[in-house]
């Protein structure tokens, strides 16, 4: 069964270059939501496995939704994998201090990143 | 440095000291007033700061060793001061003063025999202990003086963690906004939502949860920042689903302490009292004004009845009524301070004067942010100077006779300020020996100032302490004898409008009481007509008006009296006063009750006009002293009415000849 992973980040490109790294990897189908907000739309329209969030978005930041995700009877038990700029340790920190499950640095890799959601995912 | 401290060099240390001692002085009174209305002079501090560097450096330079280390201490806690270590109070403010008048100590023993005589471990003592209890201040957060979910915080990223800082320093109000959404309107109302808040402030961050039943609904709690009020943020957002909540701050003081920069960070501006003053005028004038203007609308609906014009005049004039009303608010507001800014100077005068009588006693000070107009302040300033004084050498005993009498060693004056209606109530107590009404009417008997034959009750021999040239003391002491006698301070009193009244007790101690109207220049008063004159009574000092027939009068020892519920009531008939023309006697007579206390009088008129707003205008330096009247007013049909000096006049009745 394919695996459905939500992308949540403000920046188009970014967004863009995440879900083409995901997509080459087999078994897996990618939605995209371009803020916190159209995130909490998105969530109830699938059965997600995996969301990937940034955390530098206006409104709803990245840590509120793994709050809410967290927080949540239906969602909680959908890993979250962060995605935060070099210049801030601490929302990394804060981040994994949420529940999120693993996290990567901007400038990353596009295998770093299929390395960390095969791990995540559990394949 | 040289050991010999030659008179040269002595010299020219003192002359820089003294300079710098006396600006510091001066600074600090500006620090002590500023501190009690709650604000903080970054400028002050630094400028104190600079002084005491300054002395340091100097006092170091000529090898005087204690002034250069207890500089260097002061110089410690002005520094923590300034860059908010430590928050500015009244044990801070009695340190600082108490180090530069040990200061001031030390330059004079230098003067007088080139050594360093006095001690300063005390005061060493009290600036560490002030330096100790700031030292925890400088590692909080803003944030952690927020009463605020510590859940709300933890998803803050480092940026909103950085506004809602920036939003706490800017000392505005941190709101939690609570809604709930249903899930398939979420999107619509949030959006509505964040846009009713945003056209009122920042919001800092939005936290979503799924909340009590998620299938149904979702929950966000928004951290806004705004300086709008509470009833504003509610009025524009609260609804069905949407609570706001206040997040309040866990210190008293919420402004982050200035970090030493150039632009004063202080919300408040200096103003010349004289501004205050003309911009008080021209509001005088403007209701003058007013007062003509709903005088023609009244004129022009008498003339052709509630149309048309008259309609439009009448409405116009109540707007403009209203909106003067609220003018005239906030120009007396402006004036007003808290009284606490002369207590402070008062509380340390009784300090210094305590100690040289050799008398130990404190001032308790209750009441500071009572408020009154500025120069109300400043002009009570003196008086209760006095009154203290009075308290300090003649009410308070010496220890050995306090406790011969079984009382506390320390001697107290109570200082107490509180409003009440609209007046404001002084009261000056002490627990000291209380004044002896047999004495004091011996020396007003030999003094010439009254008949040894006249009866007096009590209240009356107390009273002879305000008649001019009555002095209980024999020895002009340093402290009360710079020629303000008690008359002094009941003038200042009356010419405030204000009363002064005397509780005493023999061994147990005295109380003044001053009532003052809150403000001066716009007063609201009882217009009276006497005789085909119109006079104006300050509705301050107004009790009550009683309409008596004429058989009611009755005359105890050649005075017309009248029963009031039990107590009788002296009458003044300001035709008789005012040497006016006997008016035509009806049934009825008019009595307005004015007077405080025990001390009141019916005066006497013709009929009760109504009540007004009033400007008092003084009636010039000729006319000042007459007694009776405290100064004119124009009321609207331009006619020229004088205002009643009701203390003197209550004078001129209970006067004995």
């Amino acid at each position: 069964m394919t695996k459905n992973v939500l992308i949540v980040e403000d920046s188009r490109a970014m967004r863009g270059l995440i879900r083409a790294t995901v997509e080459q990897m087999s078994g897996f189908t990618t939605y995209e939501a371009g803020s916190g907000f159209d995130a909490l739309k998105a969530l109830p329209t699938h059965r997600f496995d995996l969301i990937i969030t940034d955390i530098n978005m206006p409104d709803i930041n990245g840590l509120e939704l793994i709050s809410f995700v967290k927080g949540h009877p239906q969602y909680k038990d959908i890993p979250l994998i962060v995605v935060s700029t070099e210049r801030s340790d601490e929302d990394k920190r804060r981040g994994m201090a949420l529940g999120a499950s693993g996290y990567l640095v901007k400038p990353f890799k596009g295998d770093e990143l299929q390395e960390l959601v095969r791990k995540v995912i559990g394949e | 440095m040289s050991a010999k401290k030659d008179e040269r060099s002595k010299g020219e240390f003192l002359a820089e000291a003294e300079d710098i001692l006396e600006d510091l002085n001066q600074h600090l009174i500006h620090l002590e007033e500023m501190a009690v209305g709650g604000t903080f002079d970054p400028d002050i501090v630094n400028a104190i700061f600079r002084g005491v560097h300054s002395l340091k450096g100097l006092s170091g330079m000529f090898g005087f060793d204690k002034v250069s280390g207890l500089s260097h201490q002061l110089e410690s806690l002005l520094d923590a001061l300034r860059l908010g270590k430590v928050e500015i109070n009244k044990q801070v403010t009695s340190t600082i003063f108490t180090a530069l008048d040990r200061l001031k100590e030390l330059s004079e023993d230098i003067s007088r025999g080139g050594v360093e005589r006095a001690e300063t471990a005390d005061v060493s003592a009290m600036i560490d202990e002030v330096l100790a209890d700031g030292h925890g201040a400088e590692k909080k957060s803003p944030i952690d003086d927020l009463e605020i979910d510590k859940s709300l915080v933890a998803v803050l990223t480092e940026y909103e963690e950085h506004r809602l800082k920036e939003n706490v320093k800017a000392r505005n109000t941190i709101f939690l906004v609570k809604a709930r959404f249903d899930l398939t309107t979420f999107d619509k109302d949030l959006t509505t939502l964040n846009d009713k808040l945003k056209g009122m402030g920042e919001i800092v961050s939005t936290l979503p949860s799924s909340g009590m039943s998620p299938e149904s609904g979702i929950e966000f709690n928004l951290l806004l920042g705004t300086k709008e009020s509470e009833e504003k943020v509610k009025s524009e957002v609260e609804a069905a689903g949407i609570e706001v909540v206040t997040i309040k701050y866990k210190s008293e003081k919420k402004a982050e302490p200035a970090a030493p920069t150039l632009r004063s960070l202080s919300k408040t501006v200096r103003v010349d009292i004289g501004k205050l003053d003309r911009l008080m005028n021209i509001v005088g004038e403007l209701v003058l004004s007013k007062n003509i203007i709903a005088q023609i609308s009244k004129e022009l609906r008498g003339m052709q009845g509630f149309t048309g014009l008259a309609v439009d005049l009448h409405k116009a004039s109540r707007t403009l009524e209203r909106k003067l009303g609220e003018l005239q608010e906030g120009v007396i507001e402006v004036r007003m301070v808290p009284i606490g800014q002369i207590f402070t100077r008062l509380t340390q005068a009784v300090r210094k004067y305590a100690g040289e009588v050799g008398k130990d006693i404190e001032l308790d000070t209750f009441g500071e942010d009572t408020e009154l107009d500025k120069l109300m302040v400043e002009d009570m300033s003196d008086p209760l100077m006095h009154l203290i004084r009075n308290s300090i050498d003649h009410g308070v005993e010496s220890p050995k006779e306090r406790a011969r009498r079984g009382k506390p060693a320390k001697g107290r004056i109570m200082l107490n300020a509180f409003p009440k209606g609209n007046r404001v109530v002084i009261t000056v107590e002490d627990d000291g020996a209380g004044i002896d009404h047999e004495k004091v009417r011996r020396v007003a008997v030999d003094k010439g100032l009254c008949e040894e034959s006249t009866t007096l009750t009590r209240r009356d021999m107390l009273d002879l302490i305000f008649l001019p040239g009555f002095s209980t003391s024999e020895t002009v002491s340093e402290v009360s004898g710079r020629g303000v006698g008690m008359d002094v301070v009941k003038k200042n009193v009356s010419k405030l409008s204000g009363m002064i009244d005397i509780e005493t007790e023999i061994g147990v101690g005295t109380k003044f009481t001053i009532t003052l109207p809150i403000t001066l220049a716009i007063i609201k008063a009882l217009i009276v007509e006497v005789s085909a004159d119109t006079f104006a009574v300050p509705l301050a000092s107004v009790l009550e008006s009683l309409m008596v027939t004429r058989d009611k009068i009755s005359t105890i020892e050649k005075r017309e009296v009248i029963s009031l519920r039990g107590e009788t009531l002296p009458l003044l008939r300001l035709d008789r006063v005012f040497g006016l023309a006997r008016p035509e006697e009806g049934d009825f007579l008019y009595v307005v009750v004015v007077g405080m206390a025990e001390r009141r009088l019916g005066l006497v008129v013709d009929r009760l006009v109504g009540q007004q707003e009033i400007v008092i205008k003084s009636i010039g330096d000729k006319l000042k002293n007459v007694p009776g009247v405290a100064g004119a007013t124009e009321l609207g049909d331009n006619e020229v009415v004088l205002v009643l000096d009701v203390e003197s006049l209550i004078d001129e009745a209970t006067q004995r000849r």
